[in-house]
């Protein structure tokens, strides 16, 4: 997807530093180029520095250092009313004093727009986010869901090229915050605008973008589609961010081709994909995904590698069986397989034999 | 609760359809409770119950409240109407001057100045007609004199009638035989003696009740009802407010007139059929009645001062003789009640309603000068880091913790012609020695001290409003295209604006009714209605009227206040969170 994408570079972040009291660098050497169109996320747990990133392109904050260019020119210098772009809070800010309509019409207002031409915009903002009933309402008489709603339109009733929106669903409950991102994609992808998202909620990461940049302590981790960040992580901290992960540590034996042996600290010896080790002698994190791993031994690739385990748990999960068990001194490692009629259903204490491919198991830095 | 399910568990057990049958019973009725009572009914006994619980948990609040603060308020509101200080010390006299045609270019009748000596002797003994004075002197000039001096001649009145009643009969002079005299024989006559008590309780606010070991006997006081009611009352007198014994006191010299004008009143003939206690006496001295001097009281009261010659002085006693009066409310908007009604007061007399406009409008200013500066300081309150913040604050709540009259004061030492801003501006050859500003002791100085020791007042809601509005709505403005002013000033502004009317009615209230600030700088042209009123309390003793101004002040901060709920609601007003 990444590769697909049309890059005019939209927004640049060009090595943009921030520091809030000359301490301590919040983002530190930020580089990060936005296509046209594109849905990019940033994701992170809280505190790495996606909102600072976020309210330096909006023009909240003043980056240290570096530039930041939007439509290949440096707003560094803009004040943020005059950036044009839109924002979506997660508190929503909808103004309390102002009904449906008259929030709609304020970026109008001071545009200067006429009368008739804002109504019509704003009818049709509304009815864009299925809100044409609520004009007259309130924002304190409508619900979380119905407000974000509405704060949406907001940010889109002005035609921006570019709206940012952070942590926009955290407040709402799941069903909602589901069918919202659903909405919020297509009407994305509909009007053909570039979306800056934040989120600390991967699932919403994965389903929503185009890109995900991975966020963590003031730097991106890896920056790639979500289907390459979930199936190639580039470093432990994204395997464990995103999707559940098992991780078995060790010391580098061999490395060629891209190929890395690992003896874990147990002293098993194993065969992974080298990525982000750089010498024999390396200390390793090996992550396996769950759901990759196999007890079945009829199942089992003829090139699988495979280790004694010993079960500790089996849980019932209706679609899934879930397996916790102790291999190589990792009592953690989960083993998830799907609920078929030739699946054995495991008992604890139980001794049995796992394994998994090679190209599953990935060497990271430790 | 309990018992609730214990009586259907009794019946018998439930069954999964309960809840179809409960409701379908909506349907058939209204919806029962498990003992049988609608729902309706037992759900507002339990809330009732709640209620009477949470009542009693602040009754004693409310009852605080209630003594310090309800109480006070219903008194003065009582006394700005009040007026029963005439018919208590001249009960008789109001009852005569009822009759007296105050249209006519007349005195008052012969039989208002008898009552009026009877009410003035009795009145004297009591030390009450100097009260009366002060209290009518607050209408007509000149009267306070004119009760003091002739209260203490009412035993110059007296005088000739005591004379020859005792060389009539020597008995006459002894207090012993004018006890036995009025007690007499037979039944007592109780009504007479209870009139007095009534009388005389209203006039010395004592006690009167209870066994003063007289009573008058109803034959007396047939044959001689001024004597025995004169007698009654200095009896009650004597035992209650003297604590003597009557019997042993010679009567007042009121009993003497009394008797006499009983006597010349026919009481001469019917006494020569009395066999009681002293009829020997009593006979003699209506042998003698025609001796007894025909006293004119009209022209005796004028002998004693001519003030009672004078015609206003008795229209002010009739016009406030009633109990109730709306005599204190219309002089505190420089109108008079005179004989002739309503009336407007002498233009330079005329002061309340200027005072009254001019509270109201300084009040405005120095509220309107409190947002001024209270608005900028309570914005960088809310949104200073906190450590900023917290310092700044203290610098708010400093005045709080400085003495009022310290801090007025330190105005005066800044303020004054010979004060530092004035010295600074010399020096600074911005004004001449000689133009030095005036600053203090007139409007600018009380709206600048006011100001100053107000402003916390306006800070504090507005600050802990701005604090509630989340700085997300600016960038939002912002974002969406607004500048700097027109995102404070189409969203900050309109949030904080139950903050300014919170602040403003905190101040305006306060300052309406302020008092030390003017009084220390406000000269003559600076003071408020506060000033006037604590003046009539504290020196002219007009209590009435200084509650009525106080009532009038109430009557417009609650108006005011309805207005700013019909204009912005009260739901609006916000003092903190
Ligand atoms: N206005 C500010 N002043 C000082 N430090 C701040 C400010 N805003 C954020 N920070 C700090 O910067 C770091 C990153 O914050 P933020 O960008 O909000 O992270 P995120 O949105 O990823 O949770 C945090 O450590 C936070 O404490
Ligand atoms: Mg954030």
């Amino acid at each position: 997807m990444t590769q697909q994408a049309p890059h005019d570079d939209f927004v640049v972040f060009d090595r943009v530093q921030k520091s809030y009291d000359g301490e301590i660098l919040v983002v530190k050497d930020l580089n990060l180029s936005i296509a046209r169109g594109e849905f990019l996320t940033m994701l992170g747990p809280s505190g790495s520095g996606k909102t600072t990133c976020l309210m330096m392109l909006a023009g909240f904050e003043t980056a240290t250092h570096g530039d930041i260019r939007l439509g290949g020119n440096a707003i560094n210098n803009i004040p943020p009313h005059k950036r044009g772009i839109g924002m979506v809070f997660q508190n929503y800010a909808l103004f309390p004093h102002m009904t449906v309509a008259e929030n709609l019409s304020f970026p109008l207002e001071v545009r200067n727009m006429g009368k008739a031409e804002r109504e019509g915009k704003i009818t049709r903002a509304l009815d864009m986010v299925q809100m044409g009933a609520f004009g007259g309402r309130r924002p304190a008489q409508l619900s979380g869901g119905q407000q974000q709603r509405i704060a949406l339109a907001r940010a889109l009733v002005f035609e921006p090229e570019l709206v940012l929106m952070d942590e926009p669903l955290g407040a709402l409950d799941k069903q909602l915050r589901e069918t919202l991102q659903f909405e919020i994609t297509r009407l994305a992808h509909n009007l053909g605008i570039t979306v800056v998202y934040v989120t600390h909620d991967q699932t919403e990461a994965l389903t929503m973008s185009d890109r995900v940049a991975v966020f963590d302590d003031g730097r991106i981790q890896q920056l790639a589609s979500p289907d390459t960040l979930y199936e190639r992580p580039e470093n432990s901290f994204v395997a464990q961010f995103i999707g559940e992960n098992n991780t078995l540590s060790g010391t580098v034996v061999e490395l060629a081709d891209g190929k890395a042996t690992v003896r874990l600290d147990s002293g098993d010896v194993i065969a992974t994909t080298a990525v982000n080790v750089s010498a024999a002698g390396d200390r390793t994190l090996v992550s396996v995904r769950p759901e990759r791993v196999e007890y079945n031994v009829e199942r089992m690739k003829p090139d699988a590698f495979r280790l004694q385990a010993e079960v500790l748990e089996f849980i019932y999960m209706g679609d899934i069986y879930r397996t916790r068990v102790r291999v190589a001194g990792n009592d953690d490692f989960i083993i998830k397989t799907r609920n078929a009629p030739d699946q054995r259903r495991l008992k604890p204490g139980e001794t049995i034999e796992i394994g998994w491919l090679p190209e599953d198991c990935r060497a990271l830095d430790a | 609760m309990a018992d609730v399910t214990d009586a259907t568990t009794a019946r018998r057990a439930p069954t999964p359809d309960d809840a179809a049958r409960l409701a379908d019973s909506d349907q058939s009725g209204p919806m029962l409770a498990a003992d049988g009572r609608p729902l309706k009914q037992s759900l507002q006994r339990a809330l009732r119950r709640e209620k009477l619980r949470a009542l009693m948990l602040i009754a004693p609040l409310l009852l605080f409240v209630l003594v310090t603060f309800i109480a006070p308020i219903a008194d003065m509101l009582f006394r700005s109407v009040e007026n029963q200080i005439v018919g208590n010390t001249l009960p008789r006299t109001v009852e005569a001057l009822a009759d007296w045609n105050d249209d006519a270019e007349e005195l008052p009748p012969e039989p208002v100045f008898r009552a009026l000596f009877f009410d003035l002797f009795l009145a004297a003994e009591a030390k009450a007609h100097t009260r009366l004075g002060s209290r009518l002197n607050y209408e007509t000039t000149g009267i306070s004199s004119l009760f003091r001096s002739s209260g203490r001649r009412m035993d110059d009145v007296a005088e000739p009638f005591q004379d020859v009643l005792e060389q009539a009969d020597p008995q006459f002079g002894d207090g012993a035989f004018w006890y036995r005299l009025m007690t007499g024989e037979g039944d007592a006559d109780t009504s007479l003696l209870n009139d007095q008590r009534e009388r005389l309780a209203a006039l010395t606010r004592e006690g009167m009740g209870g066994d003063i070991g007289f009573a008058p006997s109803a034959e007396i006081a047939a044959l001689l009802p001024r004597a025995a009611r004169e007698y009654s009352a200095f009896a009650l007198f004597t035992a209650r407010i003297d604590n003597d014994v009557v019997a042993e006191e010679d009567p007042w010299e009121s009993v003497y007139v009394a008797l006499a004008l009983d006597l010349q009143d026919g009481g001469a003939e019917r006494v020569q059929s009395y066999a009681g206690p002293g009829a020997d006496a009593l006979q003699a001295a209506a042998a003698n009645a025609d001796q007894l001097p025909v006293v004119d009281f009209r022209e005796a009261f004028i002998e004693v001062d001519d003030g009672w010659g004078d015609r206003t002085n008795w229209e002010t006693m009739k016009t406030y003789s009633p109990p109730f009066t709306s005599g204190y409310f219309l002089n505190s908007v420089d109108l008079q009640l005179t004989a002739d009604g309503v009336e407007a007061r002498e233009e330079n007399q005329r002061i309340y309603v200027m005072l009254f406009q001019r509270t109201m409008f300084m009040s405005l200013v120095i509220t309107f000068s409190c947002i001024l500066l209270g608005y900028p300081v309570a914005w960088l309150l809310a949104n200073l880091p906190m450590r900023t913040a917290n310092l700044l604050m203290i610098l708010v709540l400093l005045p709080f913790w400085t003495s009022l009259l310290v801090r007025t004061s330190a105005w005066k030492v800044l303020l004054q012609q010979q004060g530092v801003i004035n010295d600074t501006l010399v020096w600074l050859g911005i004004v001449s020695d000689g133009g030095r500003l005036a600053l203090i002791n007139n409007q600018l100085g009380t709206i600048i001290a006011m100001t100053h020791i107000l402003l916390p007042f306006m800070i504090l809601p507005l600050y802990s409003v701005m604090k509630t509005i989340p700085p997300t709505y600016l960038r939002a403005a912002k974002s969406l295209g607004a500048t700097n002013w027109t995102a404070f000033w189409r969203v900050y502004f309109p949030n904080s604006v139950p903050g300014i009317g919170a602040g403003s009615i905190l101040v305006f209230i306060l300052s309406i009714g302020y008092y030390i600030t003017p009084e220390l700088v406000g000269g003559t042209t600076g003071v408020f209605i506060s000033n006037r009123i604590a003046y009539h309390i504290s020196s002219s003793l007009n209590w009435g009227l200084a509650a009525a101004l106080g009532t009038i002040l109430l009557a417009a901060v609650l108006a005011l206040y309805w207005v700013y709920d019909r204009m912005v609601g009260i739901d609006n007003v916000k003092l903190g969170g």
